[in-house]
């Protein structure tokens, strides 16, 4: 990702230039991870700042931190939760029971390794970047099938049940609104889907609107955030696949739930917002730092959907069960086939912007 | 015709925008919070909170043992053991409320004929041990010596509507 070449110099002097770059490469995957997680960790407070003020309360606000009121409730909750106590029921399986939580953060955080932060900064810049994605976000489900299953009890194994079959129905209409965009670009390389977008109204948010839409909704679901949370369904089956698992344990379902909400914005923004590509590109002077692509407009294109979240969170109750598999199956995935088609024929008689292919 | 647009209203999200445009008003909409301790509801004169037990100006004990109070309590939460005192008047020797039981329904202090058992603001109390619910005659006495400018004023404010 960075070049560093000082100190990749320099620590090749002092080991191996064998060893050199399997080191930087985990200093800088520790650096994206530690970001990641604090963006987490402000998310979470922002999620009940937000929701408190779209319900006219004032949210957290007894933690200070620079003298910011609610600042510091993230650290309050992590520290709280690291001395709770991480009960395994006595009848649960052990091994899946401590492996679940780990199997549904690593994939989450795993994703991150392909998406380019800014021009430069592509921690892994493969070809199948697309694939890879597709790939991942279908290994998140086993941490909550396997966290349901493990517990043995009738609450967590209905949420992962719910959670399993939700997930395979929104992941067709998700894969089918990313073969949208792949058409676009003509490539799975998520750099040069970016590049395939140009200028403001040029970016796939205009031609591709019925994809963005599916994809956000999709996205939605897949994270297992309201109003598609039945697998949590506080108010039907306690807290879903993950209602025995206390403190740090809970804690990581929790981040991987927060992770991957961030990480669907992220690709929202790339494919359909123009990733790291300024609004202003064209407009402004190529020399102004406005109109340069840089990580800036990535990470301020990024708030818009992860305020999204939030918002469709405050707004909607959540869907019945029959409701979600009848949006999925019969809304979405139509609605994704057909907008194929029209993108099939654009492309093809070179209607729109995509001209460099086929 | 009604379904053609029925059809559209649903496929085109119509509705579930317009619930978004709610939410996001709300989102800039002045918050009704109050934030406790450092900002507090206004209170009423008439607030039941915990109970005190009053003197007259000159030091003597207001309450004469006749037991209305433990008598009308509807929770049964008073207990009054009475006995002849050093001047030959009638005086409780034990005056205990279970704040546990008590349901703070102000009827003890509407049964007192002389004043001696009311409901103060006061409820920002806790207890740390076990027992300490019962409100012993010192202790009712102890708050009543405290607040007694603050009761009394209470009691003036309502004086007209009694």
């Amino acid at each position: 990702m960075w070049e560093w070449s000082p100190i990749r110099d320099w620590l090749s002097g002092v080991i191996t230039p064998y060893w050199t770059y399997p080191l930087l490469t985990l200093v800088q995957a520790l650096m994206v991870m530690v970001c990641i997680i604090l963006t987490m960790a402000f998310y979470t407070l922002a999620e009940r700042k937000i929701i408190g003020w779209i319900q006219a309360r004032r949210g957290p606000n007894r933690v200070n931190l620079f003298w910011i009121p609610g600042l510091g409730q993230p650290f309050a909750d992590v520290i709280k939760l690291m001395f709770k106590e991480i009960v395994i029921p006595a009848d649960a399986n052990g091994f899946l029971f401590r492996l679940a939580p780990f199997l549904s953060l690593i994939p989450s955080l795993a994703m991150w390794a392909v998406i380019p932060l800014s021009p430069e900064h592509a921690f892994a810049n493969i070809d199948a970047g697309l694939l890879y994605i597709l790939a991942l976000t279908s290994m998140g489900v086993y941490g909550i099938i396997l966290a349901g299953w493990a517990a043995n009890s009738k609450y967590a194994f209905l949420g992962a049940m719910r959670s399993a079959a939700q997930i395979v129905a929104y992941e067709i209409a998700m894969g089918f609104a990313m073969v949208g965009v792949l058409m676009a670009a003509g490539s799975l390389n998520i750099g040069e889907i970016i590049h395939a977008q140009h200028g403001l109204f040029g970016w796939n948010w205009t031609w591709l609107f019925p994809l963005l839409v599916v994809y956000f909704i999709s996205g939605v679901a897949e994270t297992n955030r309201a109003p598609f949370d039945v697998a949590e369904g506080e108010s039907e089956i306690v807290a879903g696949f993950h209602v025995d698992y206390s403190g740090m344990a809970f804690a990581l379902f929790f981040i991987a739930e927060y992770v991957n909400m961030i990480l669907i914005s992220a690709l929202t923004v790339i494919f359909f917002f123009g990733g790291w590509l300024s609004p202003f590109d064209g407009w402004l002077p190529d020399d102004s730092w406005l109109a340069a692509p840089s990580f800036f407009w990535f990470g301020l294109k990024t708030l818009f959907p992860m305020f999204s979240f939030l918002w469709l969170r405050a707004t909607f109750p959540r869907y019945r069960y029959d409701q979600i598999m009848r949006l999925g199956w019969k809304s979405l995935i139509p609605v994704t086939l057909v907008w194929l088609l029209v993108e099939g024929f654009m492309v093809y008689f070179h209607v729109g912007p995509w001209k460099g292919h086929l | 015709m009604q379904g053609i647009r029925n059809f559209f209203k649903t496929f085109l999200l119509w509705e579930l925008l317009q619930g978004l445009w709610v939410t996001l008003k709300g989102l800039f909409a002045p918050k009704v919070t109050i934030n406790y301790p450092e900002e507090k509801t206004p209170q009423s004169n008439r607030f039941r909170g915990l109970h005190a037990l009053r003197r007259y100006p000159n030091g003597e004990e207001r309450c004469i043992a006749c037991k209305l109070c433990e008598a009308v309590c509807p929770a049964l939460a008073i207990t009054i053991e009475s006995d002849v005192g050093a001047d030959g008047t009638r005086r409780t020797t034990r005056y205990d409320i279970d704040l546990f039981k008590c349901i703070f329904c102000g009827f003890c202090e509407e049964a007192c004929p002389v004043d001696a058992i009311v409901e103060t603001r006061l409820h920002e109390y806790h207890m740390e041990n076990r027992g300490e619910n019962i409100m012993s005659k010192d202790k009712l006495l102890g708050i009543g010596e405290r607040y007694e400018a603050m009761i009394a004023a209470d009691r003036a404010a309502d004086a007209r509507y009694r």
